[in-house]
């Protein structure tokens, strides 16, 4: 089983080739069955390879597989192989499955529109680029999935290519994550050149032989952390992240939500000894994540498009895993992530089914009332909010979440950081429940009736129900204490386990972290369905409608950015369109033709002239004579 | 004789396809195709007889020579070469000749028989700079392939052709003097150290000693490629001729001409003069990163989307210059592969930028828009080779520039890490590129036929050799491995640079010595 390893990338770019090349003469069927078909497969293979790995554990934990030599020059040897293990096994099976289901509910979404076929060409690319990310046995293979998410990511912000607005932002998301991968792509020159090895973990083996904290891992993690970043929209690379929501909804779901984004943390999990090695980074780490999750939250409170409210709460999510990576707990920034794929993308899911049935529109104050008319879709929405909102025992899945804030509680120094995440504990209850409330309860708009297409429920209904399952195994540990996934997970990362120290530590966080969320959905539920007068007064206040505008504006990033650095390259440019190296071959070219029509000039048909001329010239040249 | 039958296949190609163009046009351009084919199918032929021979050469690192005296008491002989990188450079020629050759077909409806001849006679130009291994023969089809470039320019060219052809002409004829001032005081350097008067490559290979003379000799040598290259600042003469020239004479002049001056890098200006380069290694390496950087910034301003795509040349070749003097053997190897991505994926850009023009009659990008819905293969096609040229992993760019900047991090990380904003910049000016032409609204203008059978014949057979170098670059790593092994052995100026720069002396694979049985298996 394992060795068809192989074509769990391969099958979807297989896809994408076939596809591309018919360049949109099938008909639709067809093009489903390959598209579907293509990423369905991988995906059951994947789930195939997790069973027999988990059945039978390869030697030394890690399989892999070599497909060609990529390259060679002297010992720069990069090839295209493949690597499994406990990390990138998850990863992998929880991408193909999510890509899946997704891939199913797009052929209901975009069943109508023009480009079919060209959608789910560029879906399937992006799902070969994130398996060969996620599988990949050297950085520069990595480097390749990484950069190739990212194209896919432009291609599908952009899918709408039409509109002006949907072209800028699927730029300015390509822009700024490339920025990133400069940083990333720096970072690999630096570890070849100082250990002579791509391969993962080799470099590992080396870096650990390094002190820690010394320049060469401080940099270099530093380096990857910033690629980390703009992939993963972490301050103060996050700007790109809401604008990428004019995509069409399901790419939000799988792309801007379950996978791509996540890339920064695989990263990061991936390299962790590299980031133990530079203590000053891995703090970084948690200090962006703590933040950007409570920056994040604040900006989700006061959107009115429901896709960008669940942007910033994807940037905040990831924040969290930052946050848990940055204290070392890399198991509990994996779970989350799984957890995050399916509640997430069922949120995505969700928004897609009320969008569509409401003619495309994103306002969620205009929506309201939709319990009734759509109950299934409101009850797996509803599902999906309390895990993200983490409520017990509505979801089981609740302790993703809160193991990442014990995690950081427990750690040194980490008290800061899990007063921050608790504060996030509570702003995410709140503008969760904030779009629960404002779009399903209240007053129901009158509206044409349409109902949605089965195609677009189930996956939607499937990927809610596990996301509030998915915590069972963790669950069953702390109950009885067997082999759970993060215990899996740390075969391929390991970390300090830290517990508390009396058996009492974790009901009572745990009530703390229920009370939390619980007083959250409270808050929401007065001041948007109870009493919604409050919060206009509340915002209708000077402090409080610029705190709004402020927050709505993602702190004014945007802003900065734009004066900063958009503005000014785009204003020099067009100064230098005629390129001011010219201006010297110019002002050559002048000065040459002056001279020639002073030169001319002097041949003017005049006998004199010539005569006083030959004259002139004749006493220079004897006065010269005799000086010399 | 194979090396001369591909110069008399060209220019009797050539000769042929006009004479046969009185009687018909049509002929006379599938006489230049298949003239150009030959030429491939020949190149193909020695590639493969050399990889199956296990890359056994008679004398490394020659595959292939032919050497007649031609004018005795001079020291001037018919010698030409061919070695690993002149193989490439070469089967690049005939690849994006046919390519210019096909993307003519129907641009080009006037004087078709001469526009035949000029355009084979550069390529057989071009094809002997590639070959010559005597430095006046060098010379003789360095001139022989800018006259003809000149008419391309100026008589088949778009508006300001003339204006553009004058300033093409004055400039590399400007770098040709220089040039030829270098060999000829080279000629008597030598013939005063050894009293033997020889054009000779391996005769002047031997080295000369430091003397400011020297320096001034390189310094010929480095400006007369420079222009040809162009290194910034050197560099404005591309842009109008580029856009002017017809779209062939833009995918000869982007695709093969430039590279001529990386050629003369690598095979001339550095292997005769290796101490002299060492104290222009920084300032050149300087040069490259600011011509990355500058080009793709100039790029992006443009209104013309000609005239963008031909900025973008400025950029990449950046990149060459960049590797070319880092000297490594990673920078060298990625310097090459450089060199090939982007004769494909700019000459594409311009076969693109070309069949717009052919329908639209502007290069306008403001009268341009949202083109994709209704030529959506064009689009496809342009969208697929901005990709390339802004760098994505897994095609051909990307493996030049990322080995270019991976060895030159070993000598300078702060210019390899300068350059490295490449990626963004190349990025920033590729799509934009096609957010102006293919994006956006949809403009209400005539109807165009999208890419037909002959157009896709064209660009997929680029697509496909940009995928293949992208995936699997090993066959030409290995067939320029020869010449960069010699280049890389006379390199004292590595050292040189890396001293400049206070940094680590030798590259990691020097210091961990790889096992080089390894590297030639394939």
């Amino acid at each position: 089983m394992l060795s068809l390893l192989w074509l769990v990338p391969i099958l979807p770019l297989v896809g994408f080739a076939i596809l591309a090349v018919t360049a949109g003469q099938l008909a639709r069927k067809a093009v489903s069955v390959i598209a579907v078909g293509a990423v369905s497969l991988s995906a059951l293979i994947a789930i195939g390879i997790t069973v027999a790995y988990t059945i039978t554990a390869p030697a030394g934990t890690v399989y892999s597989q070599t497909l060609w030599q990529w390259m060679r020059v002297g010992n720069f040897a990069p090839a295209v192989a493949l690597h499994l293990d406990a990390l990138s096994m998850t990863m992998m099976v929880v991408v193909a499955f999510v890509s899946a289901l997704i891939h199913i509910y797009s052929t209901g979404f975009m069943a109508d529109d023009t480009g079919y076929s060209r959608f789910f060409a560029y879906m399937n690319l992006f799902v070969g680029a994130m398996l060969t990310l996620v599988l990949a046995d050297n950085l520069l293979l990595l480097y390749l999935g990484w950069e190739g998410v990212g194209l896919c990511s432009y291609l599908l912000i952009g899918f709408w290519y039409r509109d002006p607005d949907n072209v800028r932002a699927a730029l300015k998301a390509f822009f700024v994550t490339r920025i990133g991968d400069t940083a990333f792509a720096i970072g690999i020159f630096l570890l070849f050149t100082s250990l002579g090895t791509l391969n993962i973990p080799a470099v590992l083996d080396e870096i650990s032989t390094y002190a820690p904290g010394s320049t060469l891992p401080t940099a270099a993690a530093a380096l990857l952390l910033v690629g980390a970043m703009a992939k993963s929209a972490q301050l103060p690379l996050q700007t790109w992240l809401p604008d990428a929501m004019a995509g069409p909804t399901p790419v939000s779901a799988l792309i801007h939500a379950a996978t791509m984004v996540t890339a920064g943390v695989y990263l990061i999990a991936r390299m962790h000894t590299l980031f133990v090695m530079a203590p000053a980074v891995l703090l970084a780490v948690a200090i962006i994540g703590a933040v950007t999750q409570l920056v994040a939250s604040f900006s989700a409170l006061t959107q009115y498009d429901i896709k960008r409210i669940l942007a910033y709460s994807t940037i905040s999510q990831i924040g969290y895993m930052f946050l848990a990576l940055g204290v070392g707990a890399w198991a509990a920034a994996i779970y989350h992530f799984g957890t995050h794929a399916f509640f997430k993308a069922a949120l995505f899911l969700g928004a897609g089914v009320v969008i569509k049935m409401l003619d495309e529109e994103h306002d969620i104050f205009k929506m309201g009332g939709l319990r009734h008319r759509y109950p299934l879709t409101f009850w797996a929405f509803l599902f999906a909010a309390l895990t993200l909102a983490a409520v017990p025992p509505l979801t089981i899945t609740f302790n993703s979440k809160d193991l990442i804030l014990n995690q950081a509680f427990l750690s040194k120094g980490g008290r800061g950081l899990w007063i921050l995440g608790l504060i996030g504990t509570f702003l995410t209850a709140a503008y969760t429940f904030r779009m629960v409330f404002v779009v399903f309860f209240g007053p129901a708009q009158s509206r044409p009736e349409k109902t949605p297409a089965r195609s677009m429920v189930a996956p939607f209904v499937v990927l809610a129900f596990l996301g509030a399952i998915a915590g069972i195994p963790e669950l069953l540990t702390a109950i009885f204490g067997s082999q759970n996934l993060s215990s899996f997970l740390r075969s391929a990362l390991p970390g300090p386990t830290r517990d508390f120290p009396s058996a009492d530590g974790p009901w009572l966080f745990q009530l703390i972290y229920v009370a939390t969320a619980l007083a959250g959905i409270a808050v929401a539920y007065l001041l948007y369905e109870r009493a919604p007068q409050y919060t206009r007064s509340v915002v209708s206040t000077s402090v409080g409608s610029w705190l709004h505008r402020w927050w709505f504006a993602d702190w004014g990033f945007d802003w900065l950015y734009q004066k900063l650095f958009v503005g000014p390259y785009v204003v020099l440019a067009r100064i230098n369109r005629n390129d001011v190296v010219d201006l010297f071959y110019k002002g050559l070219a002048l000065i040459s033709r002056v001279i020639n029509g002073l030169l001319s000039s002097t041949v003017n048909g005049n006998v004199r002239w010539y005569v006083a001329a030959v004259a002139g010239g004749a006493v220079i040249v004897v006065g010269l004579v005799v000086i010399l | 004789m194979i090396l001369a039958g591909l110069l008399i296949i060209t220019a009797g190609g050539g000769i042929l396809a006009w004479v046969v163009g009185a009687w018909s046009e049509r002929a006379c351009r599938w006489v230049a195709l298949l003239a150009l084919c030959a030429d491939l199918a020949l190149l193909i032929f020695v590639w493969v007889s050399y990889s199956a021979s296990g890359g056994a050469l008679m004398e490394p690192p020659w595959l292939l020579q032919i050497d007649y005296p031609w004018i005795g008491p001079l020291g001037i002989r018919f010698h030409l070469g061919m070695d690993g990188l002149s193989l490439l450079l070469v089967t690049l020629t005939a690849f994006l000749g046919i390519a210019s050759v096909g993307a003519s077909w129907t641009e080009i409806r006037e004087h078709v028989p001469a526009f035949h001849l000029t355009l084979l006679w550069t390529l057989a130009g071009t094809m002997g700079v590639f070959l010559a291994l005597d430095l006046f023969l060098f010379y003789f089809f360095w001139e022989l392939m800018l006259v003809p470039m000149y008419f391309l320019i100026g008589i088949w060219g778009h508006e300001g052709r003339v204006r553009a052809a004058y300033k093409f002409f004055l400039f590399t004829q400007g770098g040709g003097l220089l040039l030829f001032a270098g060999i000829l005081g080279l000629y008597f350097l030598h013939a005063r150290n050894t009293g033997v008067y020889s054009f000779q490559y391996r005769e002047l290979l031997q080295g000369v000693a430091s003397s400011s003379f020297a320096f001034m000799l390189m310094l010929g040598f480095f400006l007369g490629f420079a222009v040809k290259l162009p290194v910034v600042g050197l560099h404005t003469w591309l842009p109008d001729a580029h856009t002017e020239a017809p779209t062939a004479g833009s995918v000869v002049l982007a695709g093969l001409m430039l590279k001529t001056g990386a050629y003369g890098f690598l095979r001339f200006a550095l292997p005769l003069f290796p101490n002299q380069s060492a104290e222009l290694a920084s300032a050149a390496m300087i040069l490259g990163t600011i011509g990355i950087l500058y080009g793709a910034f100039l790029a992006f301003a443009q209104t013309d989307a000609k005239r963008l795509v031909a900025y973008t040349s400025i950029s990449h070749l950046g990149f060459a210059l960049l590797g070319i003097y880092a000297g490594n053997r990673l920078a060298l190897q990625g310097a090459i592969i450089v060199l090939l991505a982007h004769g494909l994926s700019t000459g594409g850009l311009f076969i693109v930028v070309g069949a717009l023009q052919e329908r639209f009659h502007t290069r306008r990008m403001d009268e341009l828009s949202g083109l994709w819905s209704s030529i959506p293969r064009m689009g496809g096609v342009a969208m697929f080779l901005a990709v390339a040229s802004l760098g994505l992993p897994g095609l051909a760019n990307f493996v030049g520039e990322f080995l270019v900047l991976t060895g030159t991090f070993a000598v300078s990380p702060v210019l390899a890490a300068i350059a490295a904003l490449g990626f963004v910049l190349s990025s920033i000016y590729s799509l934009w590129l096609i957010y102006r032409l293919f994006q956006g609204p949809e403009r209400r203008m005539k109807e165009a036929p999208d890419l037909g059978g002959r157009e896709m014949a064209i660009f997929g057979a680029i697509i496909a050799v940009i995928i293949w170098l992208g995936v699997y670059p090993q066959p030409v790593l290995t067939t320029a491995k020869p010449t960069v092994d010699s280049l890389v052995s006379s390199a004292t100026y590595v050292m040189q640079a890396a001293d400049e720069f206070g940094e680590r002396e030798r590259s990691p694979y020097e210091e961990t010595g790889a096992p080089e049985a390894e590297y030639d298996e394939r």
